[in-house]
């Protein structure tokens, strides 16, 4: 190594030495982690947020621009009310007061941002004071959900990490000027666990709404993490460390861990961390220290003297309060209610398919099929155009004994190619219910044939019996090519092995 | 061009004003190109002593005003101004027109959009003629900030023209155009018109639209004109003024025409001397006594009228130049971050790093001027001096705006000097703080947001042009022209006398 030249990557990785430790699932009993997350979501408007370009993902590079998005001198930004719709949708659904904001400027440099500043919000942001209930039941309470713009994307060629390298940036502008919503939690977060279920509840309430297209891929969803720990049982706020880049839930789980340890291995070592930004490397599976001057920015924010605030009218907030859709949390509840279990509940709703299992359970279907279906056999494309009594049908013809649990599954995935009646398939595929009298005649003559392999499953220990009925089951299944019921079958095994 | 040839203001007929050109011009009595063609020769003429402009723009005004010409020919409505020459102050943006706010920053950078003003002005049919030389992005009060060498003063060659819109001011006193566009944002309007001896009027703020005038101080700008005469002043902002959705901070309502009251006259109407600004104490570093003389005789021409004149204390005005001197430079080293050699304008090569890049070019591209203000501005929004300084200087433009009002309980308009002097030489004002201390009349109007005008009345030392300034409250730009319109003929028919006597 020593003949080698010095590169800033290998630098450090030697400076971050101590850090290095295996990933874990958690902490040592002595300490807690305290954890408040900063959500950016770019919000589904058609044009920015102060600006006519268009808001669009994916378009070729500064196509999506504008005199007054480029921050052109002279141009004046104007606000999207539809930006302000939704921002106060997703305030709404978040529990939050909703008040007159004043939009203020943060100044810094920085070549993605075409006004060398960014217009956001800050002693008097739209949203404040609200919560967010886990699917464990958990409240996280939200600060604020303030709107600003986003910065547009810088990408570095010829770049080696090092200073004097003859590198270049280009610059695209299309995201400059995107409305985003920042969604500011209070440090009410314990663990990596939970902070994935809040940032997952959060994007599922953004869709739902249809606030946000929420999707990490795209950077429609980013996530800071600010992360501290104290000995566990203590209420004190350590130094806390503002985890960035962090592009997804499996991301924002490991880097808490990371983060985290990296304190308590500080404080165990007789040292303290300090406040800092830091970002989270996916490939080294570690947070590295950001660029020292950023700790000394001072943003000098002041209202926006090119804008005046926005008021909402107690009845424009009414009338988008009315307009809300079931949120997850409210629709997972009548799923529960309906019989379901939590964790398919959850799944349906996420799947935005527990409206089908709601009708089909109206029209007399269990709760419990209905739901395992959907967990199970609807993590397809078409699953929202199944029709609903269809699919009640369809499991009352499984529940009555009509078709199997493998013939139903069978019928299911037709009636999604298809679209047909479930009665019309079983038909078709000649799936008529056996009826009990024929497979008792037909096991009996299986049992005349095989009396070796029944009297071992007479007469043998829990290992020969297992083993026997699954021969006995398998020439069942064999001689009616799988229409019989396993659970039947079963039934009248253990009723001759009784006599 | 002597002292006395330019007051003439060149070889054309000064008494050719914009309204009566329009209406020849509409008439048919004669063409716009004609009109244009006068103007051009006089830019000729004296241009190179006055620079008055950034960019003359002879070849464009020639096709526009040949297209007015067209469309009289056909039959065309072409708008009340049709075929007037007019000069646009450098920091208003002109679509495929270098628009540099006479700043080395911006030399040469042509917008890719018209300002919502300049829309407004090919809508009324004017022709530009020209891009005005101002200070720095609009800082300071003599256009020695212009990167592109100063304008003179047409009354006399030695001295500034005032500023920062000195290139609009000087072009109308010079006869170079009729009209001007300028922009206010502490007097920078209606200070050059009262060193040149022209109407310069600033409107409310938020009656004119601000898109497409690069910002110096967002809460401060204003966009106004410079005229020879009140009336073209009215026609002027008549045109201009109006609700933009473009600018947030455009006033939504209607707003009614200001020229239907030219004679309305000033019978009964109530006017307050500003005494805060009628002492030649410590505060202005002395108003000049013949400015002080000039315009308490405006007061008594207005009394003599029919007005109903008093003096009143507005006392927080005094600390108006404070306050804006956090204000407007706090506002503007935000709004002049932009300029920082990534997107368009200066680029210094050669750093090592992006941030090396946007400090040489920063460096390199703005002026002395600027860059103080720059760092003023980012000192007093800084973590820890907010309160003291930005905050503090909020508080007192709360106080200003609460002093009028209770000014404007019992008058209608108020008087002030414009300026507290007339024009200086070149280098007299070299210490920043006594060239802020210029804008000590003009600024409080901009702190209020309230419109003002200056209208020369009389001569001062040297026997150059005084300023009156008249203020009135928010969107009452009608008693404005009023008292203005009476201050010019009283101003003109003295003027008549002291020349018949001196024949």
């Amino acid at each position: 190594m020593s003949d080698q030249p010095v590169s800033s990557t290998m630098l450090d990785e030697w400076v971050n030495d101590s850090d290095v430790q295996r990933e874990s699932t958690s902490l040592s009993d002595a300490w807690e982690m305290v954890i408040g997350l900063e959500v950016h979501a770019e919000l589904a408007t058609e044009t920015k947020m102060f600006s006519p370009a268009v808001n669009q993902f994916g378009s070729a590079p500064n196509t999506n621009v504008h005199p007054v998005c480029l921050g052109l001198p002279g141009t004046l930004p104007v606000v999207n009310g539809k930006a302000v719709e939704l921002s106060i949708r997703l305030g709404l659904a978040l529990n939050c007061t909703v008040q007159r904001c004043i939009f203020a400027r943060k100044n810094y440099f920085y070549p993605d941002m075409p006004k060398d500043y960014q217009i956001s919000q800050y002693d008097r942001p739209l949203n404040i004071n609200g919560w967010l209930e886990l699917p464990s039941g958990h409240r996280v309470r939200v600060e604020r959900a303030h709107m600003e713009e986003d910065t547009g994307k810088s990408t570095h060629v010829g770049d080696s990490g090092r200073i004097h390298d003859a590198g270049y940036s280009l610059v695209d502008y299309n995201r400059a000027g995107v409305p985003l919503l920042e969604i500011v939690s209070h440090p009410d977060i314990r663990g990596p666990e939970e902070a994935k279920a809040y940032v997952a509840e959060l994007q599922a309430i953004l869709i739902a709404t249809g606030v946000s297209d929420g999707k990490f891929e795209e950077g429609s969803l980013r996530v800071d993490a600010n992360i501290s720990v104290r000995p566990s049982g203590s209420t004190e706020l350590r130094t806390r460390c503002e985890v960035k880049n962090v592009n997804s839930l499996r991301s924002l789980g490991r880097a808490i861990l990371y983060e985290a340890q990296r304190h308590v291995n500080l404080y165990e070592s007789g040292e303290r961390p300090r406040q800092e930004t830091r970002h989270w490397d996916e490939e080294g599976g570690r947070t590295r220290p950001g660029r020292s001057k950023e700790q000394a920015e001072d943003y000098r924010y002041f209202a926006d003297p090119d804008l005046v605030p926005v008021d909402p009218s107690p009845e424009w907030i009414e009338e988008i309060r009315a307009s809300l859709p079931a949120l997850p949390r409210e629709r997972r509840a009548a799923l529960i209610d309906a019989g379901g279990s939590a964790e398919t509940a959850a799944i349906a709703v996420d799947r935005d398919l527990d409206g089908l299992a709601l009708t089909a359970i109206s029209l007399g279907a269990d709760p419990v099929r209905s739901l395992t279906h959907i967990a199970n056999n609807l993590a397809v494309e078409g699953a929202h155009e199944l029709d609903a009594a269809n699919f009640a049908e369809l499991v009352k013809m499984e529940t009555g004994g009509d078709l199997t649990a493998t013939q139903a599954k069978t019928v299911l995935a037709e009636m999604l190619e298809s679209g047909r009646a479930p009665l019309v398939i079983a038909a078709d595929l000649g799936f008529e219910a056996m009826d009990t009298t024929e497979l008792e005649t037909l096991i009996d003559g299986i049992i005349a044939d095989s009396p070796s392999e029944w009297d071992r499953f007479v007469n043998g220990d829990d290992k020969a019996r297992a083993k026997m009925q699954g021969f006995f089951t398998g020439q069942v299944m064999k001689q009616t090519q799988g229409k019989a019921d396993g659970k039947i079958v079963n039934q009248i095994l253990q009723t001759r092995r009784n006599a | 061009m002597t002292d006395s040839g330019s007051r003439d203001s060149g070889s054309r007929d000064s008494s050719d004003t914009a309204l009566s050109l329009a209406a020849s011009v509409r008439s048919g009595e004669r063409l716009a190109s004609e009109v244009l063609e006068d103007y051009l020769e006089a830019i000729a003429g004296s241009e190179d002593e006055i620079h008055a402009f950034n960019t003359v723009l002879a070849d464009e005004a020639r096709a526009a005003a040949g297209e007015i010409d067209r469309r009289i020919a056909a039959g065309e409505d072409v708008g009340p101004l049709a075929g007037v020459p007019i000069a646009i102050k450098d920091n208003t943006c002109t679509r495929g027109i270098p628009t540099t706010c006479s700043s080395k920053m911006l030399e040469g950078w042509k917008p890719p959009y018209d300002a919502t003003v300049i829309e407004k002005l090919a809508a009324a049919g004017t022709v530009m003629i020209g891009k005005t030389n101002l200070d720095e992005f609009a800082m300071g009060s003599s256009t020695e900030n212009s990167a592109f060498g100063p304008t003179r003063n047409p009354h006399d060659l030695s001295l500034v023209p005032g500023g920062s819109s000195g290139g609009s001011a000087a072009a109308v006193a010079a006869g170079f155009a009729p009209l001007a566009i300028g922009s206010d944002t502490g007097g920078s309007i209606r200070q050059p018109a009262a060193l040149c001896g022209v109407v310069g009027m600033k409107p409310s703020y938020g009656t004119v639209s601000r898109y497409g005038l690069i910002a110096f101080a967002s809460s401060l700008d204003q966009i106004g004109p410079f005229t020879r005469t009140v009336a073209d002043a009215a026609a002027l902002y008549d045109a201009i003024s109006g609700h933009d959705p473009r600018d947030s901070t455009s006033i939504p309502e209607p707003l009614a025409p200001v020229s239907p009251h030219l004679g309305d006259g000033v019978s009964g109407l109530r006017v307050g001397v500003i005494t805060e600004l009628m002492e030649s104490g410590d505060l202005a570093d002395g108003f000049e006594p013949e400015v002080l003389r000039q315009t308490r005789a405006a007061a008594e021409a207005l009394a003599a009228a029919g007005a109903i004149v008093e003096d009143v204390s507005v006392p927080s005005t005094i600390y108006g130049l404070s306050a804006y001197y956090l204000i407007a430079p706090a506002e503007a080293s935000s709004n002049l971050a932009r300029y920082d050699g990534v997107r368009y304008g200066l680029r210094v090569d050669g750093a090592a790093n992006t941030a090396g890049m946007m400090v040489a070019s920063r460096t390199a591209g703005f002026g002395a001027e600027v860059k103080r203000r720059i760092m003023l501005g980012t000192y007093a929004l800084s973590a820890g001096y907010y309160d003291a300084f930005y905050g503090k200087a909020q508080r007192v433009r709360t106080l200003i705006i609460d002093d009028f009002e209770r000014a404007y309980q019992n008058f209608d308009v108020l008087l002030s000097p414009t300026s507290p002097c007339v024009a200086f030489p070149f280098g007299a004002k070299e210490d920043p703080l006594t060239m802020y201390l210029n804008d000590v009349a003009t600024i409080p109007s901009n702190l209020a947001g309230h419109p003002a005008i200056s209208v020369p009345f009389g001569i001062g030392r040297a026997r150059l042009p005084v300023g009156v300034q008249v203020l009135a409250p928010m969107l009452e730009e009608r008693r404005l022209i009023q008292v203005a319109a009476v201050l010019e003929s009283v101003a003109h028919s003295n003027r008549s006398i002291t020349e018949g006597s001196a024949a």
